[in-house]
């Protein structure tokens, strides 16, 4: 590396920061909302997933980003797919290894991240022109960008739909007690989507420039 | 009357540009022009349907609904004392339904156009009149028992949700007011369904069920049990007509709708093309129901029967004539109302866990109005360039 560049610049952590805000995966490039429907009704599998897709987006970008000068362009997808796949079944091994509850939970999604847009999106837009730290940067900021708002809506799904956070009661029974009632309606899917575009509505009417005509 | 035109015309500049309250503008308009006509008129274009603006319509909407509030009223107390087996005077009805509707009614209003203003405000919009039939709607379409607080959930999401986000009143995909009957359907079941609601302060030993959950429990019911069930909760037409039945608040009494569907029919407001084909609908399916025969519900509820019971009239004369989530077109309005029915019908008897139909059936084709309305156009736009073709 002739031209050393501090492993931290301004470009690379921008890299990191920018999917959590203006260049956020869900709510600016509306990809990956399918799981962010399916896994959001409890923040539990919500967090699961979330590292589990910043493994395998990390993990790839690296690996295409290290390959990249060899991978043929014609065949890149399939290649793609293949490193993709490996990478999501040895999370998931893990996952039924060490937190077997959690990943019957979350069931055929940690299999499905092969097919979240995100990772695919990522690969291709990104390392396949790129470096591996940058590219591993990049990851590791998209996956956090998609895990925040998948936090956020499972926290309120979670909060208003079952009393409880991380599993824990957080409503106290005094309030069920006078008449308080969860609301059956965030446990169901259709809300989730409510929920992510309340949260694109209030990201974009706090930053103006994020509207296009 | 004067004296308030002169009340106002007074503080008017407090409320104009430079003036003391001008933040509020948008908020002192909004009564001003409800109490009187403005004088002002569109400078752009013509498109002048009638002399009445948007908030007349609505009071004449909300005329229409008076008979069925008031029977909603009469109704809740009749149902009470019916159900504690005691005979009680007419004005103490009237007054235990009053007290058990009105705080249902305040807070629809309260919060809807509290949120409707704030928003306006915060935009700097006029505020929108949409809001004054919504907030009458809402409490027609709860059951009597509806705990206030997830009253005022289901109207701010209706509102927030339902409307607000798509730009305000006339922008709305879905009817605001089933938007929130939905929300709490859904999301607070316990509340919603079942036979304990629909009566307030009911007796235990009192069935409270409507005859649409009866209607539901004869699809399993066969024979001897089947016929029974029918006679003894079903067979009584004339009360379902009048409304003397537990059920929603306003959707209970026939009589009643019709009275409101004729003021919104004379005046022009409410499409009689939709109210007519959301009932030719229904008695459509109905009569292929009766036709199959497969269970004790398709044979022994005959068709017209479904067009009195639950809140099918109720949906067909004040829901789905909308004019804003309904179909525009002429041809657009017939199909509209017609799979309204149909499909209200379809659901109520072939899905068990939706006993009452009408509300999904209703926002379904919501959705599906702009589609209609397209090809309806479309079909419009080909014959009549087939025409040209066939002349030139």
């Amino acid at each position: 590396m002739s031209d050393k560049e501090p492993l931290f610049s301004a470009k690379n952590r921008k890299l990191l920061t920018n999917p959590l805000g203006t260049d956020n995966p869900i709510t600016i490039q509306v990809l990956g909302i399918c799981s962010a429907l399916a896994v959001t009704a409890k923040l539990e599998p919500a967090v699961v997933l979330t590292i589990s897709v910043m493994a395998v987006l990390a993990l790839a970008n690296v690996i295409v980003s290290l390959l990249r000068n060899t991978i043929p362009s014609r065949i890149r997808i399939i290649v793609q797919l293949v490193i993709v796949a490996a990478l999501v079944i040895l999370v998931d091994q893990i996952l039924k290894a060490f937190a077997y509850e959690v990943s019957k939970q979350l069931s055929v999604f940690v299999g499905l991240i092969i097919t979240n847009c995100i990772i695919m999106g990522r690969l291709e837009a990104f390392a396949l022109g790129n470096k591996p730290w940058p590219a591993f940067l990049d990851g590791i900021g998209n996956a956090a960008g998609y895990g925040i708002i998948l936090v956020i809506v499972a926290f309120f799904r979670e909060l208003l739909g079952s009393g409880t956070l991380y599993g824990f009661q957080i409503i106290p029974q005094a309030f069920y007690d006078m008449g308080y009632e969860n609301n059956g309606l965030m446990i169901l899917p259709p809300m989730a989507l409510v929920v992510v575009g309340i949260i694109i509505w209030v990201q974009r009417s706090r930053d103006k420039s994020l509207i296009e005509n | 009357m004067k004296a308030l035109r002169k009340f106002l015309d007074k503080k008017k500049p407090l409320f104009q540009k430079g003036g003391k309250f001008a933040k509020l503008q948008s908020s002192f308009e909004a009564f001003e022009t409800f109490l009187y006509v403005p004088n002002i008129t569109s400078h752009s274009g013509t498109h002048i349907k009638d002399a009445i603006d948007l908030k007349r319509t609505m009071s004449v909407v909300v005329l229409a609904l008076i008979p069925a509030l008031l029977f909603g009223i009469y109704n809740t107390g009749y149902q009470h004392f019916l159900s504690l087996g005691q005979t009680a005077e007419f004005m103490d009805i009237c007054i235990y339904g009053l007290i058990e509707i009105l705080p249902i009614i305040v807070v629809s209003y309260v919060v809807g156009l509290g949120i409707e203003f704030a928003f306006a405000q915060m935009r700097g919009h006029q505020v929108n009149e949409g809001f004054l039939v919504s907030g009458m709607l809402i409490p027609l379409i709860m059951p009597v028992g509806a705990p206030l607080w997830m009253v005022a959930v289901s109207t701010a999401f209706a509102v927030v949700i339902g409307k607000e986000v798509f730009g305000g009143t006339g922008m709305n995909i879905w009817n605001p007011a089933l938007v929130a009957r939905a929300f709490f359907f859904f999301a607070y079941p316990s509340k919603m369904s079942g036979d304990i609601v629909w009566i307030a302060d009911k007796a235990d030993s009192f069935s409270g069920a409507t005859p649409l959950a009866h209607a539901a429990s004869l699809v399993d019911a066969t024979g001897e049990t089947a016929t029974s069930i029918y006679t003894q909760h079903l067979s009584d037409v004339w009360n379902q007509f009048v409304g003397l039945i537990p059920g929603s608040i306003g959707e209970t009494s026939t009589i009643a709708i019709l009275i409101g569907a004729v003021i919104l029919i004379a005046s022009g407001i409410g499409s009689w093309k939709i109210m007519a084909s959301v009932f030719v609908g229904g008695y459509t399916m109905g009569a292929i129901f009766n036709l199959v025969g497969a269970n004790a519900y398709m044979e022994l509820i005959p068709a017209w029967q479904h067009l009195i019971m639950g809140g099918f009239a109720f949906g067909a004369v004040f829901m789905a004539t909308d004019p804003v989530s309904a179909a525009q077109t002429a041809r657009g309005k017939i199909i509209y109302g017609f799979l309204i029915g149909f499909l209200a019908v379809l659901i109520r008897v072939m899905n068990a866990g939706f006993p009452e139909a009408m509300m999904l059936a209703i926002l379904l084709m919501n959705t599906f109005a702009p589609l209609i309305d397209h090809y309806v156009i479309q079909g419009n736009v080909k014959r009549r360039l087939k025409r040209v073709k066939v002349n030139a």
